[in-house]
């Protein structure tokens, strides 16, 4: 299996573990998409660190399981983005633009704290 | 084109040979007239304004040196110990900077002083006058151009070195408390350099979990689309790492090019001065919402 989900409280998180086929990434959508409702979870966490190269049909795919999750309730973050990977990503000129990006997992469980509970956000206060 | 033929037997044509006699009478002319010769051409490079940055003994000292050395080139037709000091003397003078025209003229008065003193000499034999110069001119534009050439290779030797320690030295990354890093960028911003900039960046944000980082470009004197793209292409790999960029210092003037060359930068989030940043930085590390793990509000 090359993508490990683990439960997290109301979260899940996703943790891919190799470069994935575009059926793999489809299915992966799917799987998500389907718990989300299921378990009622409130936020995903997409650990892509073990990714070599982000290419734009893994980013397309990233943004479409992104707006799934969302239309079923549940935000989404991405997390272990690599130095290399981020700078080839920028040069493609991938459409990035409603990837939430995070540094790691401590980070997401936070933004995803932030984002799924607008009554703890600052700004709202 | 086609390859001339040739009979089997030809050689090709060699240079001829200078005789060994005509070379042995030039250097020893001119070790004769050491003194003199010496001095006349010190006194020419004075006149022409070279080496101004050199005192007048400076050049007295180095002219002797070049002289003796150069007489011996003649004499062995070995330029390797003349190349040598040309290096070394490259290596003196480059870092007080002396000029490639400057080294290229003296060497070049040397060939005049020279010349005109075996035309003063054999003027009055025409043909031993031209059997002298066949000898001396291949042997002297051979030593002009290996001093020409140990001058710039040093030089450009200078120039890397200096360009290394320059892009070690400019792109550093510091850390200003917990989380937040600023980058300094100085000079020049050209793709090689945004790219290794971006790099460096980016591995300090992993390092130091950093959620903020300030880019300064102050010290960035001209910004141009490509430069503008750069930094729009740094922003952007940052915050897939996690982390909120916020460029400062950009000046009033650079602030109106990039609006007439219409650069989007609508993603980036820009203030004045680098004291603003760090109190935006603050502000967005202040406003992070502490863990979860904090007693809920009673209801």
């Amino acid at each position: 299996m090359s993508v490990a989900i683990l439960r997290h409280g109301d979260y899940l998180i996703a943790s891919i573990r190799a470069d994935l086929s575009d059926g793999q990434l489809l299915a992966l959508r799917e799987d998500l998409s389907r718990r989300v409702g299921d378990e009622r979870i409130r936020g995903i966490i997409i650990d892509v660190a073990a990714l070599d190269v982000i290419d734009s049909f893994v980013a397309r795919s990233l943004r479409s399981i992104v707006e799934a999750a969302a239309l079923r309730g549940a935000a989404t973050v991405i997390v272990g983005i690599q130095p290399d990977v981020a700078i080839a990503m920028v040069q493609f000129n991938l459409n990035l633009e409603s990837l939430r990006a995070v540094l790691d997992l401590d980070e997401a469980v936070a933004a995803l704290d932030r984002l799924t509970d607008p009554e703890d956000d600052p700004d709202a206060g | 084109m086609e390859p001339e033929e040739r009979p089997p037997d030809a050689q090709p044509p060699e240079p001829a040979e200078p005789d060994a006699s005509l070379l042995h009478e030039l250097v020893g002319h001119l070790r004769r007239n050491r003194g003199e010769l010496r001095e006349e051409w010190a006194r020419r490079i004075t006149d022409a304004q070279l080496l101004r940055v050199m005192t007048g003994q400076e050049i007295f000292s180095e002219v002797t040196a070049v002289y003796d050395n150069y007489v011996s080139a003649l004499e062995t037709g070995s330029v390797e110990t003349l190349q040598a000091y040309a290096r070394e003397l490259s290596e003196r003078i480059v870092p007080r900077g002396v000029e490639t025209h400057e080294v290229l003229g003296i060497v070049l008065l040397l060939r005049d002083v020279l010349a005109r003193s075996l035309f003063a000499k054999y003027q009055d034999d025409f043909d031993l006058l031209n059997r002298i110069l066949d000898a001396y001119e291949p042997a002297a534009n051979r030593i002009a151009v290996t001093v020409g050439v140990s001058f710039v290779e040093e030089r450009e030797r200078v120039i890397r070195d200096q360009q290394d320690a320059i892009r070690e030295l400019s792109t550093p990354v510091l850390q200003v408390r917990e989380r937040l890093l600023i980058l300094p960028i100085i000079g020049v911003l050209d793709p090689s350099r945004a790219r290794q900039l971006t790099e460096q960046l980016l591995g300090a944000i992993q390092r130091h979990r950093a959620r903020v980082v300030v880019i300064d470009i102050t010290g960035v004197a001209t910004v141009d689309v490509t430069v503008a793209n750069h930094l729009v292409q740094t922003v952007e790999a940052a915050r897939l790492m996690g982390a909120s960029a916020i460029i400062t210092g950009l000046s009033s003037k650079i602030a109106q090019t990039l609006v007439d060359l219409g650069v989007d930068l609508g993603m980036m989030r820009t203030v004045g001065d680098l004291q603003g940043g760090l109190e935006e930085a603050e502000r967005l590390l202040g406003h992070r919402a502490p863990p979860r793990n904090r007693p809920a509000p009673t209801q």
